[in-house]
Order: C-alpha cells, then structure tokens, then sequence
C-alpha cells in the first residue's frame, strides 16, 4: 500500500519558509504555503547586506570555527552553542546552493563569489549581490517553490492569515485556523505539522525598519496556546537607519563594511556643510573609541556610541538626534556597484545624494534576537542530528518556528548577516526533522476527532465576529502607534528598571483601552481591521514579555543595557585574563599577584554575574501576564568571556 | 492659527463587483510625509473631508522601502510606489486611484495574480538537481551577474504592464516583466539549459511578438530595469530559435 503522502503547513512566504518548503518537497511531502501577501513580497526582502559564511576566498585564514566564535561572542554568549557552530560549518553549503539557484551574488575578476566585511568581525565573510541580497536569496527560492508548484506539490495560500494551532487533547499541534483575508471566512487546515516561519515582532515600536506586516502575532499566539517564548528582551537596535514618519528606512551596515566612516562635528554649534568641515574638526568617535574594528563594531556596540554622542556628550548634527554616515571619499562607481540599491533609496527619501554629501542617520528598532523557544537533538558527537524530530519543535508538539520567529542564533545581539543565513539555515535544516516527525505520529491528523477542528473555528468565528462589533471610542490604528511610542520611550537602547515598571504597569493601561476599540471598518469584504485588532491584543502581550524580561534581567548583555548593572571593565583589560584566570581556577587557586588587583575584581564581578544571568529567559502565559525562568544555556564548546572590540 | 493640509481624492471601490466613487480628504501637514502615512493617518482617523465617517481606505503595502513591491497605485495619474512618492514633491490635491489593468480588489487594492501566473509559464527558475550539497555553483564574470543583477531586481510591482497600451485586462499579453525573466533566467549558465523551453512559452498568443514597441514600460518601471533591452533581447533569441527549428526539421 502507497504510504499516505505528509502533509506539512508552513506560515510565511520569506526566506525560512521558502527554505523549510523547498526542503520538504524534495520529499514528496504535500506542502501548503499560508501567507499574507504574494510570496515575494515578504519583509525577507528588506535585508540589504549580505549573507555570512566563511569560505576564506581572500585567504585571511577565515574558517566555519571563526565565524562560530565571532557570532557567540557577538551575541554576548547567550547563544545555543551547538546549534549555532553548526550554521556556522554550514553556511558554505548554504551559500553555494543559494549560488547554484541563480542568486545575482557579485563576483570576483575570475567569476568566483566575492566577499565584503561586516560588523563583529575582522574577516571580508560577506556575500553579496549588490544592496538587495535579501531580496535576491528570496527570489531564487521563490522560484524554486514556484517550480513545485508548477509540478503540483506546493499549494500557495497567499491572502491568507495564520490565527493559531489547532490542538488536540492531548495538545498536540494537528493543524492551523486559517483567516481569509478577503472573504474574511475562517476556516482550518488539518497537517501534520506546522511550522512558524513568520518573522519578528518589530512592529510593536514605532520607530522600526520592519515591514507593516511584522507584528510578531503569530509566534504570540502560539505563545498563549503555551509555547515557550524566549529572550523577548533582546531587541537588536540597528545604528544606520534614515529618518522618516511611516517608518524608519534601513541603511545597511554594507555602508560601513565599504568603507562608510561615521562623526559629528566635533563642535555642536557647528552649522556647516558637512563637506566644508575639515578633518580635524569632525569627530569619528567609533574609530577613536575601538581602533580595532572602528566603524564595524558590532550594532549593539555601535548604536550605544551614538545614543551616547547625541544625548550624553549633545553632539548631534544641529543639535538633532542624528550622526554622519560618510561614504563621500568613495568613488562613485564603486558606490554604484557595490551599494546603488540602498544609496538610491536614500537618495529618494531625503532628497540628498550619498554618493556626494554624508548621510544623516539615527539608531532604530530593527531584530529581536528573541522568539519562539525551539528544540534540538546532538548526535554523540556533540553535532545536530539531522533527522531529529526535535529540531526546531518549540514546546508544543507539532508546532515548530524557524527565521526571526525562534530565539537560539544570535544570543544577546545579532551580528549582521548572520540573519539571511539563519533564515535559510533553520528552514533547510529542520525539514528531515519534520518529515520524521511526520512519518513517527501515533496518530495522524485524519483520525484526530473532527470535534477538534470544529471547535476551534466555532471559537475563532465567535472572536472576529465579537472584534467587528465592536464601537468603542478607540481607534486600533492609533491605539497602536501610542503602544510603540511607549515602547520607544521606556525600553529601547538604555534601560532602567523605574522606567521598565513604569513602562510594565502602564500595558494594562493599553489593555483597557483594547476593551472600548472602535473596529472602524464596516465592510465585509477584504477587510483588514478585525485581524488588525486582534494582531494589536498579541501585540500587548509581545510588549509584557519584552518589558518584564527586560525588568527583571538585572544585568547588561549584548542589546540588553542597563547602566546600573554595567560591570565596568578595566580599560586596559585583556579577555585573554579570563581565559588564563579560569584555567587557574581550574588547577585549584589564583595566585594573588598574576592579576593586576582591578582586573581580578573584574573577573570575579564577570563570573558572579554570569551565574546568575548567562542564561535564556523563558516566558510563558500564565493569568494574562507572562511568567518567566531562566534556563541553562548550552556553552560546551566556547568559554563564555568579556567581549571587547578595541 | 489655520494649521497646513493635505489634500487627497481617492478613487474607492467597495469590492470587486461594486461601482467605484471617489471621495476626499484632508489631513494635518508634516514634515517627511509620503502617501502611505497619508494613508495611515486616515486609518487613525477615517473622516473624509465632508466631515463623514467613512471606512479607512484599503491600499497595499509591506516593506515600505521600495523593494517588496506592494504599493503600486496611480498617483497624480501616473503608476508608481506610494511609499517614495513624498507629499513635497508632488502635484496636490494627491489624486490616488488603484491600477486599472487588474481587477479591484478594493479600493487601492489589486489582484495581480496574472503576473505571478506569467512567471510560472515561462518557466522563471533555474532547473537545479536539488538542495544537496553538490558543491560551487558555476563560474560567472561579474560583468554578466551585474546584467543578471539589473533584471533580478524586479519586484513583481506591475509598473511597466499598467503602462503599457498593448497589455489589457482582457488580453493574454504576457508583458515586460515576463519577457525580462525569461532573459534573466537564459543569461543563467544552468538556467541556459531550458532556455528554448522558456522562448516557446513566449512565441505564441500573448508573446513577444505582440509587444507593440510603445517603450512605456521601461519608463515606468521604479527599478529603472532595461526592459526594452530585455525585448529586442527575446525578440533576438525567439528569431534565432525559430530560424534554427527551421534549419533542423
């Protein structure tokens, strides 16, 4: 008898979608893509940059093993050590694939794939195809799909939402409660398995890069139907962004990777043309600060330096929050090539062309490191288990998340370029996992009681009914921008814990309001203001987690900095101490005289601090509000250390 | 004090079925704006400029930065991305009306399925023998990526198929966007391989050949991708194609 064919729902159309869906239809499995627009048109697209892998083509002696060390020390040392070297080692693979399927990567004289730098690290690990890789790396798999479509395999249900899983007795994930968003009809999806590919949650701040589509309501969802949600504190503040009043336009770290200097006159009251500045008047703070790694420091880093110059030392340009991004002293055919895409958009938003006057940029909200909590599985060998079901499972059975939406990459601050490769690295790798999952199920989706279905959309149909009934005095729209404006102002780029709890207390505020909402579109066609309201309740429950993580991690790591608890490394400090220092530790004592007395004290102060805190957060829904604990974090493989980059 | 406002007539449409209406707007000047947060700040607060509270108006949109392709619409009569037509560099009152080449979805909103159809019949990917790792993909001068490149960038908007006269809602025109793909996908060394599979699904009905040379599309696109190239390119390969099955029949 033919084996009944798997069938497997896979929520997003961006790069960790479209990987995990190529994969799984290399096995014959039945694929069914829910998302909410055309498949090319998912915030995947945004990323600019590039896409990471140490394949070493300049011979600067680069490997898989230095860009895994470069990516935990990055992300502070709160990645998932395991899962994250083997991105690393993978990555190769990755980007030759992504090659082999078309993607425009820029190339060297002799047709080989070339490489640019990126922050975080001294090594050029970044391939590219001119300012657009994310969208070209989706189109190559958008067209991939497009082909198992043409042969039957995929099914594509764009204009569609995902509300939530639909779970069995025993709460198992057995399908998904679709939303059309056009008939507005409900309906669900039996599967037998369903996988989260569905983005961030920047939206919950006003002044984000995000797409308008990013308001995280699908990982939250899961998340109230008891999914453990990870790392919500660690949002990623990208230091490169133009300032704009529908969002705030990225501009990527490739800028500084091609040489793009930052400053400020050095004078505050200084009025004058940027190019009529001498040098010696400006003030390129990074390269000062951290001759290393200058301009490339990591965004965490970077965005701290110019929160500072602006607010602190009141350096902005015209007394405004913004610094110089310069790339003026570049040829203009090397801008073109190397960065036309993203040059010309600043060029249409501001009016000013880069290639000849500095751009004026400002920090803005752009990657939660955070997410769903997924699963894995080590072989004896310490490395993934490529069939295990457990691979990327977050804690309901069935319901697995991969790209933005899981949590275990990039630890407390993301590196640049590691996003695209994470994406593509989490859709690709979890597919055999899911298929085995699939193939392993005690019971299949077909002979789960049909009063499971029935029951969940009896309930979704009841909740839209309810929210387009509703004529309250609040607007959502505006309801939403006041919600990411308090998020702007109270848990951003410096924290405190006055603000946080202030900031905590006042979401319930915003839940009252949730109750007196005024849904203001009456038509029963194509409208998307019902699923708006209901994105905007998730949205609230996004802010608690972020906020109460952020309140209660009584530390500073990575994004997550609160000065309070900054412990304040020696200037002259080495991180080779620690190292030495531990492996003292380790024979039995520290003799009193092999560290200067500060340089002890810091590491004692490290390693008290890391006990406590080196670890992931989880929350889960407990009364409406999250309940968070801490677990272990996997570092079997790099001695987690202070981080330094000058 | 009276404050400074912007005006806007938008073309509405209930549903696909419904007779369309215009109605107008007026809202707050400030500074940066574009026609998407014109937009936006009539979700805050539908009313239109008769005082009457209205639906918040229905348009598209994702990435806001030019590169998802979502927002096209008529602005001022001319097809274009609302998210980098700013309201200091154009015409008021802002005249917004959705694309007329595809069926309304509402309002702003279109259905532009039949361009993603068009991608599918002309075979728009590169044929690879799977996601196994089967080492580097092939060799490629820079110059040629750098083409690839230019014609990659499409983002399926719909521009240069609004702007074209021979492409209607009732034809099966494949258009600019398509024939572009199908260059893109043959300049490919692996992509090469199906290349004749591709200029046949563009020698028939609704073909290359129906392309009437207005250069409207190349003149629209936001991506300022050499269309025109693209067809005299096709054009080239499907009489190359044509002349070549002749010779060997």
């Amino acid at each position: 008898m033919a084996k009944r064919k798997k069938k497997i729902i896979i929520v997003g159309g961006g790069l960790a979608g479209l990987s995990a869906a190529m994969k799984i239809c290399e096995s014959n499995a039945e694929v069914i893509i829910v998302a909410y627009q055309s498949l090319k048109r998912s915030h995947s697209v945004c990323a600019q940059g590039g896409i990471n892998a140490a394949i070493d083509s300049k011979g600067e002696g680069d490997s898989p093993e230095n860009h895994f060390y470069d990516t935990i020390k990055g992300g502070d040392f709160l990645a998932e050590q395991p899962l994250v070297r083997d991105m690393c080692y993978k990555a190769p693979s990755i980007i030759h694939l992504m090659d082999r399927m078309g993607v425009a990567f820029n190339r060297t004289s002799e047709g080989h794939l070339a490489f640019r730098r990126f922050g975080g690290t001294l090594y050029s690990r970044t391939a590219f195809s001119g300012a657009t890789t994310g969208q070209q790396l989706v189109y190559s798999l958008d067209e991939q799909i497009r082909k198992y479509e043409h042969d039957g395999m995929v099914q594509k249900m764009v204009w569609h939402e995902y509300l939530g899983a639909v779970l069995d007795s025993k709460g198992i994930c057995r399908g998904a409660i679709i939303h059309d968003l056009r008939t507005n009809e409900v309906f669900t999806l039996a599967g037998d398995a369903v996988i989260l590919a569905t983005g961030g949650p920047s939206q919950v701040y006003a002044g984000s890069t995000a797409s308008t589509v990013n308001t995280g309501a699908a990982a939250t969802m899961a998340y109230m139907q008891g999914a453990k949600y990870a790392n919500g504190e660690f949002i990623q503040i990208h230091p490169t962004a133009i300032p704009g009043r529908d969002k705030l336009r990225l501009m990527s770290e490739s800028a500084r990777g091609e040489g793009g200097r930052i400053w400020v006159p050095k004078r505050a009251d200084d009025n004058r043309d940027p190019l009529n500045i001498p040098e010696m008047e400006r003030y390129y703070f990074l390269e000062e600060k951290y001759p290393l790694f200058g301009n490339l420091v990591p965004r965490d880093v970077a965005s701290r330096e110019i929160y500072d110059v602006v607010y602190n030392q009141n350096l902005g340009i015209g007394g405004q929050p913004m610094v110089y991004l310069d790339l003026t002293h570049k040829s203009k055919e090397f801008l073109q090539d190397r960065l036309g895409g993203i040059l010309d958009i600043y060029k249409k938003f501001t009016g000013d062309d880069p290639k000849v006057t500095p751009m004026k940029i400002f920090p803005a909200v752009h990657y939660s490191m955070g997410g769903l909590w997924t699963d894995y599985e080590t072989d004896s060998e310490g490395m993934i288990e490529p069939k295990s079901p457990r691979n990327q499972m977050t804690s309901i059975q069935g319901l697995y998340a991969a790209g933005e939406a899981d949590c275990h990459y990039h630890g407390a601050n993301r590196l640049g370029a590691n996003s695209l490769l994470s994406c593509i690295y989490t859709g690709l790798m979890m597919g055999p996992g899911v298929l085995s999952y699939a193939d392993n199920i005690s019971q299949s989706a077909d002979s789960v009681p049909s009063s499971v279905f029935s029951d969940a959309k009896t309930y979704w149909r009841g909740r839209f009914k309810s929210i387009s009934k509703m004529r309250g005095r609040e607007n959502p729209y505006k309801l939403h921008r006041e919600l990411g404006e308090m998020m702007m102002a109270n848990v951003l780029i410096v924290r405190d814990n006055k603000t946080l709890d202030k900031a905590y207390n006042s979401i319930s505020d915003f839940e009252t309001r949730m109750k007196d909402i005024n849904c203001v579109d009456s038509n029963d066609w194509a409208n998307p203001t019902p699923s708006f309201i209901n994105q905007l309740y998730c949205m609230i429950q996004l802010c608690k987690i972020i906020t109460k993580g952020a309140l209660m991690r009584d530390e500073f790591r990575g994004a997550h900095y609160k000065p309070e608890f900054d412990l304040k490394q020696p200037k002259d400090f080495d991180p080779h101490e620690y190292i030495h220092y531990q492996e003292q530790l380790n024979f039995g004592e520290v003799s009193a005289d092999a560290f200067p007395k500060s340089h002890l004290d810091y590491m004692k102060r490290f390693e008290a601090n890391n006990k406590k805190w080196l670890k992931t957060s989880i929350a889960q829904f407990k009364n409406n509000q999250p309940n968070i604990t801490y677990a272990d974090v996997n570092t079997s493989l790099v001695i987690p250390r202070p981080r330094k980059y000058d | 004090m009276s404050q400074e406002t912007i005006k806007l007539k938008i073309k509405r449409q209930d549903n696909p079925r419904s007779k369309s209406y215009w109605q107008e707007f007026e809202i707050p000047y400030q500074p940066l704006s574009n026609v998407i947060s014109c937009l936006q700040d009539i979700q805050k607060s539908p009313v239109a400029a008769n005082d009457l509270g209205v639906d918040p108006v229905i348009w598209d949109c994702s990435c806001l930065e030019e590169v998802c392709g979502s927002c096209t619409m008529l602005i001022n009569g001319r097809v274009r991305q609302a998210c980098t037509a700013l309201v200091d560099q154009i015409e008021k009152p802002i005249v917004l009306e959705p694309m007329s080449k595809f069926p309304v979805i509402r309002d702003l909103m279109v259905d532009r399925n039949r361009m993603f159809r068009a991608l599918k019949k002309v075979k728009a990917w590169v044929d690879i023998d799977g996601s196994q790792d089967l080492g580097e993909g092939p060799i490629m001068s820079d110059h040629i990526r750098a083409t690839r490149y230019t014609l990659s960038e499409c983002m399926t908007c719909g521009c240069c198929l609004e702007a074209c006269p021979q492409y209607t809602k009732d034809n099966s025109f494949l258009g600019a966007a398509a024939f572009s793909q199908v260059r893109l996908f043959n300049l490919h060394p692996t992509g090469a391989m199906n290349a004749d599979e591709r200029l046949e699904e563009v020698m028939g009905k609704g073909g290359i050949a129906d392309c009437g040379n207005a250069q409207a599309c190349v003149e629209a696109c936001p991506k300022n991708i050499p269309l025109t190239d693209s067809i005299a390119d096709i054009s080239r390969q499907t009489s190359l194609k044509l002349l070549k099955d002749l010779l060997l029949k």
